[in-house]
């Protein structure tokens, strides 16, 4: 799994609230329409700069704040093909790999607004173009969110091995 | 190696000796979904090609975070989670019978030692009743109704012992608001917190059901209650015998071990728009209030109402203030109703809506309007989260909130306080 895009940076402490609001959630499962309305409340028309591909950078604590799966899913369906961020909430990051979206704590200070980064997943590097620099990961994704992932989230991954399974 | 609460229940459930670090599989005992959460739940049981759900006695679905339903999307939202809730013969909790917390604590869904996901973030509330139980999200809650289990990395745990007598006019949200405030909101991220000691141990349920509320507010995955008389009076009360708990071994490992002496807490305030940032009521302006709110899953229950109540009789709320109350479930609206408080509340100027979550996360019943500050006993104070992002929530406990609502400004409640 490997893939290019520019990075768009935030702060510290994004909760899923700024990501999708609660109010959005409850008008339909209509996930291209959400998208719509990505971070909108920190920062209006965000979604009409994403170019598909494009990555989410952040601080510390990415994710904080509720349970609901709006937040990754409205993410990845906004065209953003991974958030980088020096740590996230436990649930969003669980969430964000069951829907298929790669999430990886790194040491994102070495990464401006703008950046162009490259990003091979499964052998865990990633390189900043605009700045010629290996960006510092700094914990592997256990191997099952691995399985997960390159099965295409959760629900495939199931599909295929019809339960859980430690390897 | 003596074992955590946390490493005893993951052994239980995955039916292995595992300790804090190890990756298991493990069975569910009980779980929970709201209308926030659950439509997509049910989409992503549908992808999987489910037939039937696992253990769907153990399943509880509720209509609380937008019911009754404002508009045709939440109706069709409900109508899509009756309709699995019939065809696969799950427990449902229709509109006005709750916050989905305080239902499934009634409903004797929580036990002691048992595991528990729910899709929603404060699921770490039954650790009240010294279960394990923590928030997961839509696909996580499909696969658990699909296979019954659902893998996990056994947290390590920190253990935080709360010493002392609270003072008067001190309750539980001001205890777990400063320990966000020390911790911060990402400072136990991915721990199970132990709770012990003579504060814990003096509070009721209903208190320490706030403080396990919030420890997700620290990042945490779990927090943890020791079991105890007012755990099995609790159980009883409900129709359940339950005698027994389960506590970790004298030798069990922790991260880190702390230790506060709460003898000298003073009320303690979030300010907008971070819940970490607290501060004690003396370093806190008297800032113009426009509307308070009673309610939500951490402190909407009969003790809040009480507190509540008891304050405001014979009083009256400040003009321009809108004051909201939401009891977190049916059981507590009618005790409250029996007990006069409802009454006291409405003829001080209060207006008492249908149990439910529609205030706290911004859907109905209580939206502010631009540049208005809301004091809440909610869990939450995000910019946008009551559904305008232009207004200031500052969170407090019940007693802090109904004396602002009296005074109209941020007041202490020892001014108000007989």
């Amino acid at each position: 799994m490997k893939f290019e895009g520019k990075a768009h940076k935030f702060g510290d402490d994004i909760n899923t609230d700024y990501i999708i609001s609660g109010k959005y959630k409850f008008k339909s499962l209509d996930f291209n329409e959400m998208a719509k309305h990505l971070l909108e409340d920190i920062y209006p028309n965000f979604y009409e700069k994403i170019t598909p591909g494009d990555i989410i950078v952040a601080g510390k604590n990415f994710g904080c704040g509720s349970s609901r799966e709006q937040a990754p899913l409205v993410i990845k369906y906004a065209g953003i093909s991974a958030v980088l961020a020096k740590s996230f909430a436990r649930i969003f990051f669980r969430n964000a790999i069951n829907v298929g979206l790669p999430v990886i704590e790194c040491d994102t200070d070495q990464i401006d607004d703008g950046d162009v980064l490259s990003i091979d997943l499964i052998n865990g590097e990633i390189y900043n173009k605009s700045k010629n620099s290996i960006i510092k990961i700094y914990s592997k994704l256990p191997n099952i969110m691995i399985d997960i992932l390159q099965a295409g989230g959760l629900v495939e991954y199931l599909k295929k091995e019809k339960d859980f399974k430690l390897k | 190696m003596g074992k955590t609460i946390s490493e005893k229940i993951f052994s239980k459930q995955s039916g292995k000796d595992v300790k804090a670090g190890d990756l298991v599989i493990a069975t569910i005992s009980a779980m929970m979904g709201q209308d926030g959460t659950s439509p997509l739940a049910i989409k992503v049981f549908e992808e999987l090609g489910g037939e039937r759900v696992i253990n769907n006695e153990k399943v509880l679905l509720v209509l609380d975070h937008s019911a009754p339903p404002p508009n045709e999307g939440v109706a069709n939202l409900h109508k899509l989670m009756r309709d699995f809730a019939y065809k696969h013969n799950l427990n449902l909790s229709e509109i006005g019978e709750g916050v989905c917390h305080q239902v499934f604590m009634e409903r004797g869904f929580a036990t002691p030692g048992s595991l528990i996901i729910g899709a929603d973030s404060h699921t770490c509330t039954y650790g009240a009743l010294n279960c394990f139980s923590t928030g997961v999200g839509s696909s996580e809650l499909a696969a658990a109704m699909y296979t019954g289990k659902l893998w996990f990395k056994v947290p390590e745990s920190v253990k935080i012992i709360l010493n002392g007598k609270l003072k008067k006019g001190v309750t539980a949200k001001d205890v777990i608001l400063y320990l966000v405030g020390y911790f911060k909101v990402d400072g136990l991220t991915y721990k199970a917190v132990e709770f012990d000691g003579e504060v814990i141990r003096d509070l009721s349920i209903d208190g320490r059901a706030t403080i396990t509320n919030m420890v997700v507010e620290m990042g945490a995955k779990a927090g943890i209650m020791p079991f105890d008389e007012k755990t099995m009076y609790f159980f009883k009360e409900i129709g359940l015998d339950i005698r027994e708990g389960i506590s970790a071994d004298p030798d069990a490992t922790y991260l880190e071990t702390y230790t506060f002496d709460l003898s000298n807490l003073e009320p303690q305030i979030a300010l907008p728009h971070q819940v970490d940032n607290v501060l004690p009521i003396s370093k806190v302006d008297k800032i113009k209030i426009h509307e308070a709110y009673i309610g939500t899953c951490t402190n909407g229950r009969l003790e809040d109402l009480r507190l509540s109540a008891n304050l405001l009789k014979g009083k009256k709320i400040a003009k321009g203030v809108k004051f909201i109350v939401a009891p977190a479930s049916k059981r507590i609206y009618l005790q409250a109703l029996k007990e006069g408080l409802i009454e006291t509340f409405i003829n001080a100027g209060a207006v008492v809506v249908n149990p439910g979550c529609g205030p706290c996360v911004g859907t109905h019943q209580g939206v502010p309007a631009d540049n208005e500050n809301v004091i809440s006993t909610a869990n939450r104070n995000f910019k946008g989260r009551m559904g305008n992002n232009k207004a200031f929530i500052y969170l407090a406990s019940p007693l802090t909130v109904t004396a602002s609502a009296i005074k109209g400004e941020i007041t202490n409640p020892l001014e108000v306080l007989d």
